[in-house]
């Protein structure tokens, strides 16, 4: 599939409009979720209008483009009377008409594509009901009272089937304590076998991974074959929360470009991922970009690193839409690897909605929840093809990715979350509306 | 978001309903409020500009500047009333109301010449010269009955929008 969209540091070049028809307005609108009957025939012939003069832009076949979530087949709903026909003369209702710009600000301020993304379920706790309840509490009893003193591996099958905040508490201070003393020796006092230190420090990493996982009773299924170590590949998920790095790096210790966090999270990048190989990035520096593109190439070519892992949204998504790829991880000139990731909703909702909790708080909420259900796909490197533009094939690796999870797609850039859109957008819809107006002035 | 439709009494429902003279029906304004809280984030009983603009969609459209003066900082009974406007079942008479008070933005209850030349200048931006704005709206003014001088009001509205064929509808998600 190919789509040639802006997906540089400048969001997306999206606004469109019909110079033919004034005042029609069209952009791509955040559509209904549903395949609505009911929808204005408006709506959807300036939706339609929209992708024609995106495809334009963009020079591509306009019946290729897919930009939009669950709608019908557009070309059911085309009829004559969705293109007025443009009447020669300005009068001044055109001008006084300020309707669809109305009514796509309306249309926004009620749902958008892009808020949309970022949804998460309210919490609906399994437990706290009449049948379930005094089973939880039982299994409380039961697994602190006598299989805590246990030992681990009868704690980690058993608390499969319920959940229980001490047990899961009491396996992950154990993981910590065996990590740390396992961990820091081999970091600090093994110096010269630099590669049996790297070997024991993933294999600790990978365990502890492991352990966080069993703590949160993670039940993930990982389908395709195992991510080897080559150089020359990149590997590209998409991103629901930071757990996703966890129960990636439980099979294969990857190494993983993350956002610079404070606290306890900013500690533990800055012990232990390091010795994996992660690289820092900042999202709010500007010359960061030049930065980080320089190191994630050095780190691609390198034989004994470990792969990298890129999460090319950006930030993190709701596990129900992909938002749109940056191209960095695609103009490495190396095998991309995707990476599908799709969380099962009824047990939790695995989305970190980072601008409403912490990741402390994120992490608990999945302590206390039944079980972190995933499946994890991992499919065919993709390389890129002869003419294709990195923008394309970020694109094609995220219709593969989407299509296997089960995601749906939309055209926005995820940093749309911390800055605002362009003014260029904006500008664009402004110069279509006056060389229309300007347009018909001239034919008075 | 936890529950909306929870914190909502059927009370409330019917209030709001009245308030924006049955436009909505009942389901439409729960899904308005789980609406109103995602976008309220702080839960403190308005939405902000801040929070507004933090639509895409909104924060690129010409005349958000406009709406925001009108939007900010309404509680979600009037937020609704906002909204109805552009509800299926609202007469031509209030959309071209909501129009009115969108170039009518200072509540004088008149639109001037200048109103009408700040309105175009939001549509066409810097791809239009002052001078050729002030040409065109001379104009289609002339050519309708007024002149640069006249006030526009509500009825002057209706009698030159109600030929257009006002198409002005949203579609609120219900689940």
């Amino acid at each position: 599939m190919n789509q040639r969209v802006g997906t540089d540091s400048s969001p997306l070049r999206f606004a469109a409009c019909e110079s033919a028809s004034l005042p029609l307005f069209a952009t791509f609108i955040g559509a209904r979720r549903r395949a609505p009957p009911a929808r204005t025939h408006r709506q959807i012939g300036s939706q339609l209008v929209g992708r024609r003069i995106l495809a334009a832009m963009g020079g591509l076949d306009s019946s290729s483009m897919e930009t939009d979530l669950d709608r019908p087949n557009i070309e059911e709903y085309l009829t004559t009377e969705t293109i007025r026909e443009v009447p020669k003369k300005l009068h001044l209702s055109d001008l006084l008409d300020i309707s669809p710009t109305l009514t796509e600000a309306a249309g926004a301020i009620v749902d958008d594509s892009f808020t949309r993304c970022f949804k998460s379920n309210s919490p609906e706790p399994w437990n706290w009901n009449i049948y379930l309840f005094p089973l939880w509490c039982l299994g409380v009893v039961v697994r602190y009272g006598i299989l805590f003193p246990a030992s681990f591996s009868w704690l980690v099958s058993f608390s499969n089937l319920i959940s229980c905040m001490f047990c899961r508490v009491g396996v992950l201070a154990l993981g910590w304590i065996v990590f740390f003393a396992a961990f820091l020796p081999v970091h600090f006092l093994i110096r010269g076998h630099d590669k049996w230190r790297c070997k024991i420090e993933r294999k600790l990493v990978e365990m502890m991974c492991s352990v966080f996982v069993a703590s949160w009773t993670g039940v993930i299924k990982y389908h395709g074959p195992r991510p080897s170590r080559r150089p020359q590949q990149v590997f590209v998920a998409n991103h629901t929360s930071m757990i996703d790095f966890i129960i990636l790096e439980q099979m294969t210790a990857f190494a993983v470009i993350m956002q610079k966090h404070p606290g306890w999270v900013g500690f533990i990048q800055k012990t232990i991922l390091e010795s994996v190989g992660c690289i820092w990035f900042n999202r709010t520096e500007s010359k960061d970009r030049e930065v980080v593109a320089t190191k994630i190439r050095e780190h691609t070519q390198g034989v004994d690193n470990n792969p990298l892992l890129i999460f090319p949204e950006g930030t993190c998504v709701n596990n129900h839409y992909t938002v749109m790829f940056k191209k960095g991880a695609f103009e490495l000139g190396c095998a991309v690897c995707p990476v599908a990731i799709k969380y099962n909703k009824i047990f939790v909702d695995a989305f970190w909605n980072s601008k409403k909790q912490s990741f402390t708080t994120h992490l608990a909420q999945l302590m206390t929840s039944w079980a972190v259900v995933c499946d994890v796909w991992y499919l065919e490197p993709q390389y890129i093809r002869p003419g294709e533009i990195p923008i394309e094939f970020a694109e094609r690796v995220r219709d593969m990715i989407s299509v296997r999870a089960g995601l749906k797609k939309v055209p926005w850039d995820g940093y749309l979350k911390y800055f605002r859109p362009s003014p260029k957008l904006t500008e664009r819809k402004q110069q279509i509306f006056a060389e229309s107006v300007l347009k018909r002035l001239e034919e008075i | 978001m936890g529950n909306a439709s929870s914190m909502l009494t059927q009370y409330d429902i019917e209030e709001v309903q009245e308030h924006c003279n049955y436009l909505f029906s009942q389901q439409e304004i729960v899904a308005l409020y789980n609406r109103f809280c995602q976008l309220d984030r702080t839960a403190k009983g308005f939405i902000s500009s801040d929070e507004f603009l933090s639509i895409p969609e909104f924060s690129l459209n010409p005349l958000s500047q406009r709406l925001l003066k009108m939007v900010d900082g309404l509680n979600f009974k009037d937020f609704v009333a906002f909204l109805s406007a552009f509800s299926p079942q609202a007469t031509p008479q209030q959309k071209v109301e909501l129009i009115f008070k969108v170039y009518d933005v200072d509540g004088k209850g008149r639109v001037t010449f200048k109103d009408l030349l700040e309105v175009l200048r939001d549509l066409t931006g810097s791809f239009m010269s002052e001078e050729q704005r002030e040409k065109v709206l001379g104009q289609v003014l002339e050519e309708a009955g007024y002149s640069r001088e006249s006030s526009l009001y509500v009825e002057d509205f209706m009698k030159v929008l109600s030929k257009a064929g006002l198409k002005m509808e949203v579609e609120v998600p219900v689940d």
